[in-house]
């Protein structure tokens, strides 16, 4: 007798459309964060309904920068640290996409820092993302502007005796009008805050802190991921609305201060563009 | 009343003259960062462009400006930036950037002495080997050399037109003396003016394969925000975009680059001959420099000395085939340029017998004038 087995129909994840499958398996190690903070951007689409033709990704170098080949939209890959400018030059041809830059702390803060400060100062309609795991993660572990002070990486070998960036200060004071941090551990909050940045216009960033086992986790003697993740559960402290100045962020023994700290209201660059182009267009 | 380009005959700047062409050309979009002696070029456009509806951005830096270029072209504006040397240095990572991603821009190089800051106010001719050579790793490049206030103007056109049809960033490469030169520029009207856009993909967002080059290697280009979902990466990449850092990929992708521009060499290259035809010395010239070089023709002509001259109008790519049939009628070659050899290698390199190939080199951020020309010409 012949049996026939039903073919399971094939289980999609409800996120799918919004991946490039064809790419799976990505690039990442286990315990990465990235892959948090990519999938709450792609829950914040799926709940938000958004046409993926009205969004666009940006990214820069890196693993963070990686995001932009693995999600389903136009997607652009660049060069280190230029990911903001190519994204403005973007926006102002295609006022009516969401773009977002997704990049990491060393592309984005330290070679692109002087287009983060113009693009906040501009107000410039971008939702920029940044995962912070404290080092260049994808050229070896070395330290940046975000890795702490005294933390060992391949090329602080005795401690980093430089000071880092508290990333959302620096944001507000440049002008950012919208200011949030989080860790992956903190997926929903980090979830509402993208969908927050996808609705209004302006200058928006987004902290995401993450775990890098293998760059930053390992010579810190941090553990594992999950060991860094309970870290983030034992120390996090969500401050909404505190002063961007006062949000310690410490890996180790301190706190980290997540939360939405910054949201103020301000004609963003676009609008003034197109407000400009018709005074302009009269004269 | 719709806003319309300069038709008509004018007495104009060299910067204002590129400025005025690029609005010709459907330029849309500028990002520049201010810098002598192409700074014309910038407050020329600020002023015009908004009045056609486009874009003038004053970005932090060069770098930016580049990347803002690439960005807004991919979002399906025509778009330029305007610098010079040390400015266009800044660029060059970006430039790379655009060839391989294949996004059409324009950047104009106004020249001037250096290395370094150099002589900011001062005409050179040195950025020859960087429009070609100086970004990382292996391709090919157009660059045009505007020797007049008139060519700024259509070369400025030609440079779009040639960045659409092949996808890539195109160099136009004058120099400080064209800048700044003012003199008669005739703009004809806008329907005269032929423009060429980039083909767009005719097949579903399904079957598209946004680097696959067929016919004649430049693959279609879908826009953002058009349903293709593309991904452009200046990693190695296959023919759906996709990184691909094999050895393979990279020989094909690498290949098609340069082929694009070395198989359709014979429509990009331009150049012009005066007095070749029956010459015994060959000047070889261009931009500001092939003036003085023509001027040196037509006083040793009436010397009786049989000069002529070869006016390179693309400097890239450079026309070695026909430098070497000309090298066969000729007992030597002169090369003036504001640097201290540049083409006069390229020259050397396209010649194939023994032939004497003398420069006319100066390195002070002055004009070389017909008369060291004429007495380099002279010299046994």
């Amino acid at each position: 007798m012949k049996v026939e087995i039903k073919k399971e129909k094939e289980v999609k994840h409800h996120l799918s459309k919004w991946i490039r499958e064809d790419r799976w398996p990505h690039i990442w190690c286990s315990g990465c964060g990235i892959g948090i903070a990519m999938s709450s951007m792609l829950y914040a689409f799926e709940e938000l309904n958004l046409d993926p033709k009205e969004i666009a990704i940006v990214s820069g170098i890196g693993c963070s920068g990686r995001v932009a080949g693995y999600v389903k939209v136009d997607s652009y890959h660049t060069t280190h640290g230029r990911a903001i400018p190519f994204a403005i030059g973007l926006k102002i041809a295609k006022p009516n996409m969401k773009v977002i830059v997704f990049s990491g702390d060393g592309d984005l803060i330290s070679i692109g820092g002087n287009h983060f400060i113009h693009a906040a100062r501009r107000n410039f309609d971008l939702i920029c993302i940044c995962v912070n795991n404290f080092n260049y993660g994808m050229t070896g572990g070395q330290f940046g502007p975000t890795t702490p002070h005294e933390a060992i990486t391949t090329t602080t070998p005795y401690g980093n005796f430089e000071y880092p960036f508290n990333l959302p200060y620096l944001a507000a004071s440049a002008g950012a009008t919208f200011v949030a941090r989080w860790t992956v551990l903190h997926a929903y909050y980090l979830r509402q805050s993208i969908k927050k940045a996808l609705k209004r216009k302006g200058f928006s960033f987004i902290e995401v802190i993450s775990p890098c086992p293998t760059g930053f986790g390992r010579p810190n003697k941090i553990g594992e991921a999950i060991d860094e993740m309970k870290y983030y559960k034992e120390k996090s402290v969500i401050k909404n609305g505190v002063d961007p100045k006062e949000a310690e962020l410490s890996f180790r023994g301190g706190n980290i201060i997540v939360g939405e700290f910054i949201e103020v209201d301000k004609p963003s660059y676009i609008e003034i563009l197109k407000e400009n182009l018709e005074k302009i267009k009269e004269v | 009343m719709k806003t319309k380009i300069l038709a008509g005959t004018h007495y104009m700047l060299g910067d204002h003259a590129c400025a005025e062409g690029a609005i010709a050309a459907g330029c849309r979009f500028f990002a520049g960062y201010p810098i002598t002696p192409s700074t014309e070029i910038a407050e020329w456009i600020a002023r015009r462009l908004p009045k056609f509806g486009g874009v003038y951005i004053q970005m932090e830096d060069e770098l930016a400006s580049m990347a803002a270029i690439i960005g807004a072209s991919c979002g399906g504006i025509k778009s330029m930036t305007a610098t010079s040397g040390p400015g266009m240095s800044l660029m060059m990572e970006n430039i790379g950037l655009a060839v391989m991603l294949e996004v059409p821009c324009v950047i104009v190089n106004v020249q001037r002495g250096a290395p370094s800051t150099g002589l900011p106010t001062l005409v050179g001719q040195g950025d020859v080997m960087q429009a070609k050579w100086g970004s990382h790793g292996d391709y090919e490049i157009v660059a045009y050399a505007p020797n007049s206030c008139q060519e700024m103007f259509d070369l400025t056109v030609e440079a779009f037109n040639t960045a659409e049809k092949y996808r890539i960033p195109v160099i136009i490469l004058a120099d400080e003396a064209v800048g700044h030169l003012r003199e008669k520029v005739v703009i004809p009207d806008e329907k005269e003016i032929k423009i060429v856009e980039r083909e767009k993909p005719d097949v579903s967002p399904e079957e598209y394969l946004p680097y696959k080059g067929d016919g004649n290697l430049v693959p279609k280009m879908a826009l953002a925000g058009e349903g293709y979902f593309v991904h452009m990466t200046g990693l190695t990449h296959d023919e759906r975009g996709y990184p691909d850092i094999t050895g393979e990929a990279h020989e094909r992708l690498v290949r098609r680059l340069i082929d694009k521009i070395q198989k359709n060499k014979e429509k990009i290259i331009k150049y012009e001959e005066i007095e070749t035809d029956d010459a015994e010395i060959l000047l070889v010239s261009y931009g500001i420099t092939a003036r003085s070089s023509l001027k040196a023709v037509q006083i040793l002509r009436k010397e009786g000395i049989k000069a002529g001259l070869f006016r390179l109008i693309t400097i890239w790519p450079f026309p070695y085939e026909r430098i070497e049939e000309l090298s066969r009628k000729v007992s030597k070659i002169v090369v003036p340029e504001i640097n201290s050899g540049q083409i006069r290698g390229e020259v050397l390199k396209a010649i194939k017998s023994n032939l004497p190939v003398v420069g006319v080199n100066k390195l002070g951020g002055d004009l070389i004038t017909p008369y060291e020309i004429i007495e380099k010409v002279k010299e046994k």
